[in-house]
């Protein structure tokens, strides 16, 4: 009996070894430890034995039974891993074909630049205010000291809705406003983010564009103090490594008045196309806001002083971006807006 | 206009290259545009600001030169021989209107042989872009671009007998032939030189016809006048006339200078044209105008700029623009030239003294004071976030605020729509960007077809910005507004995943929208907008009020826009938006207890609507009715004819107790019993 013991053992082991299906496996478990298999109809044999070699016949019995049993347990872990194994290579996918495409979206590149100015002022502590785009006259013009047949008014070519009602030329009304709503408190720092209308349509004019305009008004303030902030504006803008330089210009609304040129994006300063062999590129308006519009404004320009400026937001842009041609901000094509 | 360097020198030394003289000038606002090399000359290109026309003369550039180069100028001295006749005799001058022509001045060369001009004023003039006439008009010319002051000469003998110039405003209707040769017809605020009635010459933009110098010309009037510049301007623009006289008038011109100019010209007739000045100038000065004075306050010039400039610099800055000044307890009493009207109030003169020291001399300084937070007010932050939530499945656009006025027809507007009441632009640039936008829709259909004309697919975009209202008085409404539109499927893939971006993809975008920001009490309305689909359109509402408008495009407004595949559009008013949404969020408990879901088909006539279902289960299902969706609706086999069938998935769950089947159970038999009795239910 135990000879035959051991020969089962021995056969089924190399069985076992073999398989390689759990329905195998499993019909090898049911034939040899099963309620009917051969080890159980052998252990029930023993009764017919000596008790000597029962004690022993069972011992042994047992072993073989629990070695067995172990081994298919191993063999069921083994199998369930190949299979596993076997699911994960099935499973294999081309990880180089396109993913979902989900719907895409992105803010227009002129809500950018803007939304990065706006940034960089409120972090100075600016407010940003905003004003009506059909405008009157006064707050356009007069009040910014462009009297009616002033020269200063071939300088924008206005779109007029009415003799006295107009589309404002830039975003410098928004000042009067203000400083008409503060006046006298101070400080007045505001940035004036909006749409401007100018009749002028070319690669390098739009109808209509956008500015932001900046105005502080409190004691003391200098045209250090201007050039101090654009300084900061431009670094943020345009990188900490960038040149400005300030030439005299003329703006009716301001005195002394100043135009800001950076060292070009593009060459940086050694000249090239963009910035036609100058190394230099206008970006912004600016100066020291003239006596008479704070007049106008309600403040008293003996007690109070104030600075100003105001920028093309599609200019930035471009020159941030490389953009070539103005028109393509308002021709809304998916190419372009995808792009930012 | 162009400058010659070598003329330039007449007036002033300097050892700078041209391109020295251009980058000093320009860093010191007289703008070079650029400088060209013309055999042994170099032509500066000047851009001048308005308020610096008085560089468009010679002597005047020269000045700026001088100023920066801390030298003297030389301006010509005019030489004229004796002569025993007097001016008197030959011509009486007045001026009828004097707020248009504060001074008028002529003087009379006899004798003149009319012949070209000597080569060297010839090539001056045509560096300065003026072509050669002969050496009357030439000297003219010439002596304009010297001195600013525009000059005109008359054939003497081709005046009335009366020899009377009067200068007075046209009659309404008078008219005049202009020296190119066309006839103007005046209003009542253009000012002419007449003689003895008859116009000769239209006030400072150009002379008359009748009185030209010609090869015949034998004696020369010449005249040298003030006239204001906003009239000047004014007609000019009426009469789309502009010459070289008026731009200098239009900025403003020197009455001190106007003697010294006809002197200059007639001292120059009488060298190149051989003729004799007749003694005196008839001049004509009503009210002499005395210098401006202003005085300088050093301590302004420096709490103004900055910097910290001494007494000493700043006087020297103001001397080399050669103005007179006098010490007034330590301040500077400048008397301002006449040649420099742009100078009127102290800080002109500030920045006359920072240009000549230097902008890029000034330090950089942050401003410090009181901190301010500054920021963005809730508004402006609610915008800011709707644009976030939008792009991030929308692309944004930009749109011209002004549109073409077939926009109403092409989008289908009742004739009586208030939307066709709109603010015309006066004078547009063209009639496609004639009238004020009073919808954003337009904008995003055009954006849509363009688009698809260039073979964009899958799009969606949106825009927000303002519409415009016209108002009885006062200015327009401005209303700000936002608008998205979709075209297309959602981007085509191999995956086959195909999802048309159809009314309820943009109907889910705008309840996403709407939940971000806080909305609540919203009701979606069968609606007819014009420029919609009528069946596939709807009012949104919250808390009663219109929020906006949503829908399917109509289809013949697609044909319309050129819009091929079916397209969908909201527009929302912001700012009612921004009154009803509520920002402040409090949490809800999140429950331990299990929940328990239901599912349940109903069948109803094929128009009864879902949210009349939803509503009666929220009813029924009372409390512990967590949520409720439709998961199907399907009709056709199995389903009567006239009758859909609806299959909801409904979630039961208490915030303190496990709930019991025979709870559930309750709850399910009186959605049930409503859903049958309230809208004729029936159950599959």
């Amino acid at each position: 009996m135990i000879d035959r013991l051991k020969q089962i053992k021995l056969s089924t082991e190399k069985r076992i070894a073999e398989v390689s299906d759990f329905d195998s496996l499993n019909e090898i478990k049911v034939k040899i430890l099963g309620r009917k298999g051969e080890i159980t109809g052998l252990l029930r044999g023993l009764k017919d034995l000596l008790d000597e070699e029962r004690a022993e016949a069972g011992k042994i019995a047992n072993d073989i039974k629990n070695t067995l049993e172990n081994m298919i347990d191993a063999k069921t872990a083994e199998l369930k891993k190949m299979e596993l194994e076997l699911r994960l290579k099935n499973e294999k996918i081309d990880i180089s074909l396109p993913g979902l495409p989900l719907a895409g979206g992105g803010k227009h590149p002129i809500s950018q630049v803007t939304d990065e100015i706006k940034a960089i002022f409120i972090g100075m502590g600016f407010s940003v205010a905003e004003g009506p785009e059909i405008e009157t006259d006064y707050y356009n013009f007069e009040a910014l000291n462009v009297p009616r047949d002033h020269p200063a008014r071939d300088m924008q070519d206005t779109f007029y809705i009415t003799e006295e009602m107009l589309l404002r030329t830039h975003t410098s009304p928004v000042q009067v406003r203000t400083m008409e709503r503060l006046a006298p408190q101070i400080p007045v720092k505001i940035i004036v983010p909006g749409k401007v209308y100018r009749k002028d349509d070319d690669a390098t004019h739009s109808p209509m564009f956008n500015q932001v305009e900046g105005l502080l008004i409190d004691e003391k303030i200098t045209f250090a103090n201007l050039k101090g902030t654009l300084m900061l504006f431009a670094q943020k803008v345009f990188g900490e490594r960038v040149k400005v330089r300030y030439r005299p210009s003329f703006f009716p609304f301001t005195e002394p008045s100043a135009e800001m040129d950076i060292s070009c994006v593009h060459c940086q300063g050694d000249g090239c196309r963009v910035c036609s062999y100058t190394g230099w590129l206008e970006i912004l308006g600016a100066g020291m806001v003239n006596p008479r519009v704070l007049q106008y404004g309600g403040y008293d320009s003996e007690k109070v002083t104030g600075f100003a400026f105001g920028m093309g937001i599609e200019r930035i842009a471009m020159l941030k971006y490389g953009i070539n041609d103005l028109r393509l901000f308002f021709d809304n094509d998916k190419r372009f807006l995808k792009q930012f | 206009m162009g400058v010659s360097i070598n003329w330039l020198k007449d007036y002033v030394d300097f050892t700078w290259t041209p391109e020295e003289v251009a980058h000093r000038l320009t860093m010191a606002g007289i703008a070079i545009e650029g400088v060209e090399k013309d055999n042994d000359d170099s032509i500066l290109e000047l851009d001048l600001t308005p308020n610096r026309g008085d560089c468009l003369g010679m002597i005047n550039l020269a000045r700026e030169v001088a100023a920066l180069n801390r030298t003297d100028i030389r301006i010509p001295e005019p030489a004229i021989n004796k002569s025993t006749e007097k001016i008197n005799d030959y011509v009486a001058v007045e001026i009828a209107d004097p707020d248009l022509c504060p001074r008028y001045t002529a003087r009379l060369v006899k004798n003149v042989k009319i012949k070209p001009s000597p080569d060297w004023m010839q090539t001056r003039l045509q560096s300065a872009g003026i072509r050669p006439i002969n050496n009357i008009v030439d000297i003219t010319n010439y002596v304009m671009l010297e001195s600013n002051q525009p000059l005109h000469a008359f054939d003497y003998d081709l005046l009335s007998e009366a020899k009377r110039i009067i200068v007075r405003r046209a009659e309404p209707g008078e008219k005049i032939t202009t020296l190119d040769d066309i006839e103007r017809v005046l209003d009542a605020e253009m000012l002419l030189i007449t003689d003895n009635g008859r116009p000769i010459a239209l006030a400072g933009i150009m002379g008359g016809q009748n009185t030209e110098i010609s090869d015949q010309t034998v004696n020369v009037l010449l005249e040298s006048a003030c006239f204001k510049g906003t009239n000047i301007r004014k007609s000019g623009r009426k009469l789309a006339l502009r010459s070289d006289s008026s731009i200098r008038f239009e900025k403003g011109s020197d009455i001190n200078g106007v003697v010294y100019a006809v002197n200059r010209a007639a001292a120059l007739i009488q060298e190149l044209g051989e003729g004799q000045v007749v003694a005196g100038i008839a001049d004509c000065y009503p009210q002499p105008a005395s210098l401006s004075q202003i005085v300088l306050r050093p301590e302004r010039v420096n709490n103004l700029l900055g910097v910290t400039l001494s007494p000493d610099q700043i006087q020297g800055y103001i001397q080399s623009l050669k103005f007179d000044w006098q010490d007034e307890a330590g301040s500077l009493r400048v008397t301002v030239p006449s040649y420099r009207p742009d100078i009127e109030i102290e800080v002109d003169l500030i920045e006359e003294v920072a240009r000549l020291h230097g902008y890029d001399d000034i330090p950089a300084v942050l401003p410090y004071g009181d901190t301010t937070h500054g920021g963005l007010t809730t508004y402006q932050k609610f915008r800011d976030q709707i644009k976030d939530i939008m792009s991030a499945s929308f692309y944004e656009i930009i749109n011209y605020s002004f549109v073409s006025p077939r926009y109403a027809d092409m989008l289908l507007l009742a004739d009586d729509s208030t939307l066709r009441n709109v603010i015309k632009v006066a004078n547009p640039l063209s009639e496609e960007q004639s009238v004020m936008r009073t919808l954003i829709l337009p904008g995003l259909l055009d954006t849509v077809s363009r688009n698809l004309a260039r073979k964009n697919s899958s799009l969606a975009f949106f825009e927000m910005g303002s519409v415009f209202y016209p108002r009885e008085e006062g200015l327009p409404k401005e209303v700000l507004k936002l608008g998205a539109v979709l075209a297309g499927k959602l981007e085509s893939n191999w995956l086959k995943q195909e999802i048309d971006m159809d009314f309820y993809y943009l109907k889910g975008v705008v309840e996403n929208l709407l939940f971000k920001l806080g909305m609540v009490d919203l009701s979606w309305e069968e609606t007819e907008e014009p420029g919609y689909h009528p069946g596939r359109s709807a009012a949104i509402k919250c808390k009663g009020q219109t929020l906006g408008v949503i829908g399917e495009i109509h289809p013949l407004v697609r044909q319309n826009f050129d819009i091929k595949p079916r397209a969908c559009a909201f527009e929302l008013d912001m700012e009612t938006l921004f009154e009803l949404s509520e920002q402040r969020v409090m949490m809800e408990q999140i429950t331990r207890y299990p929940a328990v879901e239901r599912d349940l088909a109903i069948i109803v006539g094929e128009q009864t609507k879902a949210v009349a279902a939803l509503e009666v289960i929220r009813v029924q299902g009372g409390d512990l009715l967590q949520n409720v969706v439709i998961f199907d609706i399907y009709a056709g086999e199995q389903v009567p004819e006239g009758c859909k069938s609806m299959a909801f998935k409904m979630t039961f769950q208490s915030a303190t107790r496990t709930l019991t089947e025979a709870e559930v159970n309750i709850r399910m038999d009186e959605i049930r019993n409503g859903l049958s009795t309230q809208i004729g239910a029936n159950f599959r």
